[in-house]
């Protein structure tokens, strides 16, 4: 450290408000932030992928290779594997930053918390509920899944997911100052993931006896509009909860 | 324009246990206010407190004679904490947590300002290190540099000379100094004798 003592300081300056356009810059930082760390921790990444595909393997293994059986089963395990392939990865979401001390730097920050938090989610959903989507197919091929209902799969689970990680969040943040909450946190957020779930594999199934998915498909994104809508907001001020506790 | 953070008959209960009951100060600018008392007298969560952090309290708090709750936008586009722990993100470089914090402002800053405000608090050559590979005191650096990076007139600073080395102890001081002569104003805890030629004002805790 070399400050010179001499050197005069410009006066300080007292603001009104943050400047205009800054949450815009706020926003886009932490989500790279987020991504970057979430890159540069693989390891911690590939987690849910391969639990995903952990279970799935088993499943032909453990109650019968046969085609037609498998292929009943497989929306619904499909989607009950991601969904705790997605649950497995919420503990970490804000445990690091709290650990650390960002996560009372990030509630000090002069934005909404609630966008802020959001920036969080969206990274996570991008590495985890994102390629989970992606990888349903390929585990689709292996359960016997017919052909043509692999799209509707992926895209439900894509706007699924979504969903799953902004309620998922709102339990992270609840359960971020106890020490093992992992437990807590899935109890508390299986219940809101029932209608996720339901609708999700109600998709796929339509799709496999080729009626109409929109409905579904419909109920999905109504699902993910409302966290979109609601789940910052509980997220932050669970956030302010668990760092006042 | 001057800045003023007051609290009036501040209390606090922790676990059946009164941290401090009917507590007055006030800052303003151009001063320093050190909290002092032994470990475990509420001495961080008085300045989580006074940083808005913390809403289990009671009393009240005035932000240039405003209630805190009300201008609280205002108040926290002022202020600067660095708490307990330095809020320094293992897995990034010390030039990539700036410039979240910078960004967390609602400023884009520039690379040169980040490495001007790394090389004042002596972390040449290790800009681009992962900052978990640093030591606990390059650490802190790191956070002591949005002190540098991040104009703001309330500093809230619990325990900042924790980890640093002499060298270090003696230019944050000056830092300290330079800050409320040009009109900031300084909260902090310290177990360290501080030897700031300006006005020091104390509150003993405990």
């Amino acid at each position: 450290m070399s400050l010179q003592r001499t050197k005069a300081a410009p006066a300080v300056v007292i603001v009104e408000a943050p400047a205009q356009g800054s949450l815009w810059i706020a926003f886009k930082a932490t989500l790279e932030r987020d991504l970057t760390l979430m890159l540069r921790r693989r390891g911690e990444l590939l987690n849910p992928l391969v639990f995903f595909a952990l279970v799935v393997t088993l499943f032909p293994i453990g109650i019968s290779p046969d085609p037609d059986m498998l292929a009943l089963i497989a929306p619904g395990l499909l989607w009950v594997a991601a969904l705790l392939a997605a649950l497995l990865s919420l503990d970490s979401l804000f445990r690091t930053d709290y650990d650390d001390g960002s996560l009372e730097q990030l509630l000090l920050a002069p934005q909404p918390l609630a966008i802020l938090s959001l920036a969080k989610v969206v990274a996570h959903w991008l590495f985890t509920g994102l390629p989970l989507a992606l990888m349903a197919p390929l585990l689709g091929i292996m359960l016997a899944l017919p052909a043509g209902s692999y799209a509707i799969l992926s895209l439900s689970l894509a706007i699924g997911s979504a969903s799953l990680s902004l309620i998922g969040a709102i339990g992270a943040a609840l359960t971020v100052g106890i020490a093992r909450g992992g437990v807590l946190l899935s109890l508390l957020i299986l219940p809101l993931y029932i209608p996720v779930l339901i609708f999700g594999v109600g998709a796929v199934q339509a799709a496999l006896l080729g009626e109409g998915v929109a409905a579904h498909l419909a109920m999905l994104g109504a699902l993910l509009a409302a966290s979109l809508l609601l789940a910052p907001w509980a997220i932050a001020a669970s956030l302010r909860i668990s760092i006042n506790g | 324009m001057s800045l003023c953070l007051e609290a009036r008959q501040l209390a606090c209960e922790r676990d059946g246990r009164w941290l401090f009951e009917g507590l007055d100060l006030t800052v303003r600018s151009g001063e320093i206010l050190r909290i002092e008392g032994p470990n475990g007298s509420g001495k961080t969560t008085l300045l989580k407190i006074l940083a808005g952090q913390l809403g289990e309290y009671e009393g009240e708090l005035y932000w240039n004679s405003t209630p805190l709750r009300k201008a609280r936008e205002q108040f926290l586009a002022n202020l600067l904490y660095l708490g307990h722990s330095p809020g320094v993100k293992a897995g990034l470089s010390p030039l990539e947590n700036l410039a979240w914090y910078q960004a967390l402002n609602g400023d884009k800053g520039s690379e040169e300002q980040r490495l001007e405000a790394l090389a004042k608090v002596g972390l040449n050559g290790f800009e681009d290190v992962v900052a978990g590979q640093l030591s606990a005191g390059q650490q802190r650096r790191v956070a002591l540099a949005r002190l540098t990076l991040t104009r703001r007139a309330l500093w809230v600073l619990d325990e900042p000379f924790t980890a640093i080395d002499r060298q270090g102890v003696t230019a944050l001081e000056a830092q300290l100094a330079a800050h409320v002569q040009a009109g900031g104003c300084v909260l902090l805890t310290t177990h360290h004798a501080l030897a700031v030629t300006s006005t020091v004002r104390c509150v003993q805790l405990g």
